[in-house]
């Protein structure tokens, strides 16, 4: 377990107050000007030895990201664009960051826009947080007041303005380039890649996109070393994690523990147990809902950390834990979770917009019992024919949680589902619509 | 994508006040020069405050030549985020969070005391006319779920009971304390608090 002077996150519980002062008790802006001092390779440099992978669910290493950036500043101003659009269902890390911990993020949006040779920078929160984007721009107001901000902000001679962008409630935002269109005042639609954000991003400008929790850790991660933070954890899956523990846990909530501690020791240690105790639990979601459901067997011995979850055939995703007791129907949680992504489809792909509902109404069926047996495999051959045919992720994480559940619990829908298609012992219905379900071949 | 529905009533004119001109100018700022498209959301969400919590056809109008841009720009927009109300909703409006997290500690059971207390279809006025319901999508705050929007607040660790005293008090026109009904103030777990408790009485 980690120990709490390794904790990075020492008010996430707010027992010290959000304001400037506390923050900087807490060790928030010591140093900033000399770390900038040491130059923006050294800076590149200490995050890829720390081998921070960010937290926003890819997990893509941040350091390689930051190194995208053209190195001098062209014609083209460059941007820094922080996603806290956080809306993976069982997520709530970044909301705590954002009211509690609001001065890490802005130092570390500081250190990192210096890095990518940024000027400005945005954050762009989802529209439901107002209270939390309001607490961050008091501490904005604060920092800018202390000279921490703006022009010559920290002392370190880089000038950085921070702005707020409010989302309007739309989960495809927090894709990044969505999230791009969407601060252009566009809708929030996914657009094609390549060209990558790092070179052609916000207005076409070069910018880099990270999420709040990444950014937020760089200030510490660079005061004590990026060798401190990658001993924690494992090679390639380093430092700490806040984890969202929710669903039929006793004591749900967020904690920041070690990369790769056991799902178990989360449950039972921190969340209190599973509610009617460990042998009741039926499924964990480990990574918000777009990844795969564990079963039990699996959540005996799981890690949670980007491979091992990977090699479980899931995700860590944002570390959005959703713990799930046989008091509940699995298949209409997941129908719910379908329902979810068929709402929030931005409706650009076909496969995406259309396959969603499919599989929400499929699942919906299922759920009460009135689907074949065939349809099973139907619903699976629907969402292969989602995940990978799409412009963004957002077809994987629709269609994941599906697979997910028909790889662990099939003998379940089909113990509910078991009966023949009407078409088989009916066959001389005249007004039946799908004829070409009669033929083997093609059903 | 939802299906959103334009109000059939629609006011004739539609103008910023003078306090929300000044926001919009200067929210208009945030933007590089000849981008002030991007400030469309944000003053959408001007527009709905002033206007009683929903957007009429007018607003998108005075918006789209405040920000110089085409009309079905803003309507495409106005249309595409959730959070925009086309339609009059309740002065109190209730969003109802459903996704499986809260699902899973009981949301529905919110859902029914709100079908009971306001309105049996979801976005209906109640008979008094102050408050409205939704069921949204995860609006994350999934550790302390059940939990609901009213208006900009979040409502946390509901049971139907205090739901039901929740809404008596609207209807008095009392706004109830924001936050967790079982007395947490952020996402620690109750009680057992395992981790960072040097800092607790600090």
């Amino acid at each position: 377990m980690l120990e709490d002077k390794d904790r990075i996150f020492q008010n996430l519980y707010n027992d010290f107050g959000a304001d400037l002062a506390s923050a900087k008790q807490r060790g928030d802006w010591r140093d900033t000007k000399e770390i900038c001092g040491k130059g923006r390779e050294w800076i590149i440099n200490e995050i890829k030895t720390s081998e921070l992978r960010g937290r926003g669910g890819a997990g893509f290493p941040t350091g390689l990201k930051w190194s995208f950036a053209p190195k001098e500043v062209g014609s083209r101003p460059h941007y820094l664009v922080i996603n806290a659009d956080e809306s993976e269902p069982g997520t709530c890390k970044d909301r705590d960051i954002l009211r509690f911990e609001p001065h890490k993020l802005i130092e570390g949006c500081l250190i990192a826009s210096y890095a990518v040779n940024a000027h400005k920078c945005y954050i762009y929160i989802r529209g439901e947080y107002f209270n939390e984007g309001q607490k961050l721009q008091t501490a904005i107001d604060e920092a800018y007041k202390d000279g921490l901000l703006g022009k010559n902000s920290a002392g370190t001679d880089w000038e950085l303005d921070i702005y707020i962008h409010y989302g309007a409630g739309a989960y495809i935002c927090g894709e990044e380039t969505a999230l791009l269109e969407s601060i252009e005042g566009k809708k929030g639609q996914p657009r094609l890649k390549p060209p990558f954000p790092a070179l052609i991003g916000l207005y076409g400008c070069p910018t880099i996109i990270n999420n709040v929790e990444t950014i937020s850790v760089v200030p510490t991660i660079l005061r004590r070393g990026g060798k401190w933070f990658s001993s924690l954890g494992r090679p390639k899956n380093t430092g700490s994690k806040i984890y969202c523990i929710s669903g039929n846990v006793n004591n749900p909530c967020n904690v920041e523990e070690e990369m790769g501690i056991p799902l178990k020791e989360l449950i039972e240690k921190h969340a209190g147990g599973v509610i009617g105790g460990w042998d009741n639990l039926k499924a964990v979601i480990p990574g918000g809902s777009s990844m795969p459901l564990l079963p039990k067997e699996t959540c005996e011995t799981i890690k949670m950390d980007f491979d091992a979850c990977v090699e479980n055939k899931t995700g860590l995703g944002t570390a959005g834990i959703v713990v799930i007791n046989k008091d509940q129907d699995i298949i209409k949680c997941m129908a719910r979770i379908a329902r979810f992504y068929k709402h929030e489809s931005c409706g650009q792909c076909t496969p995406c917009r259309e396959g969603s509902g499919w599989m929400w109404r499929m699942l919906e069926r299922m759920a009460k019992g009135e689907a074949t047996r065939d349809e099973v495999d139907m619903l699976l051959d629907v969402t292969k024919q989602i995940e990978g045919h799409t412009i963004c992720a957002f077809g994987e994480g629709s269609s994941w949680p599906v697979q997910g559940l028909i790889r662990n619990f099939k003998d379940e829908i089909i113990e509910r589902n078991k009966f023949d298609p009407i078409v088989k012992k009916q066959k001389d219905i005249p007004y039946l619509v799908d004829q070409h379900l009669l033929e083997k071949e093609n059903a | 994508m939802a299906v959103k529905k334009i109000s059939k009533i629609q006011p004739e004119k539609f103008e910023f006040s003078k306090k929300n001109k000044e926001t919009a100018d200067s929210i208009i700022k945030n933007y590089p020069s000849g981008k002030q498209q991007s400030a469309v959301m944000a003053l959408l969400y001007l527009a709905q405050k002033q206007n009683d919590n929903w957007i009429p056809l007018s607003a998108m109008k005075y918006i789209a030549k405040y920000l110089d841009m085409p009309y079905i720009k803003v309507y495409e927009v106005a249309t595409f985020y959730s959070m925009y109300n086309l339609t009059p909703v309740g002065k109190y409006f209730f969003q109802v969070c459903t996704t499986t997290p809260c699902m899973l500690r009981g949301a529905y059971n919110l859902v029914d005391v709100c079908k009971r207390k306001i309105s049996e279809e979801e976005n209906c006025l109640s008979e008094d006319g102050k408050t409205s319901w939704l069921e949204v999508e995860c609006l994350g705050a999934c550790v302390n779920a059940p939990m609901l929007q009213l208006n900009e607040d979040y409502y946390e660790d509901l049971d139907p009971t205090k739901l039901e005293q929740i809404i008596d008090k609207i209807s008095n026109d009392e706004v109830p304390q924001p936050g967790s009904y079982r007395g947490r103030l952020s996402s620690e777990p109750e009680n057992t608090r395992k981790t960072l408790i040097g800092n607790k009485n600090a």
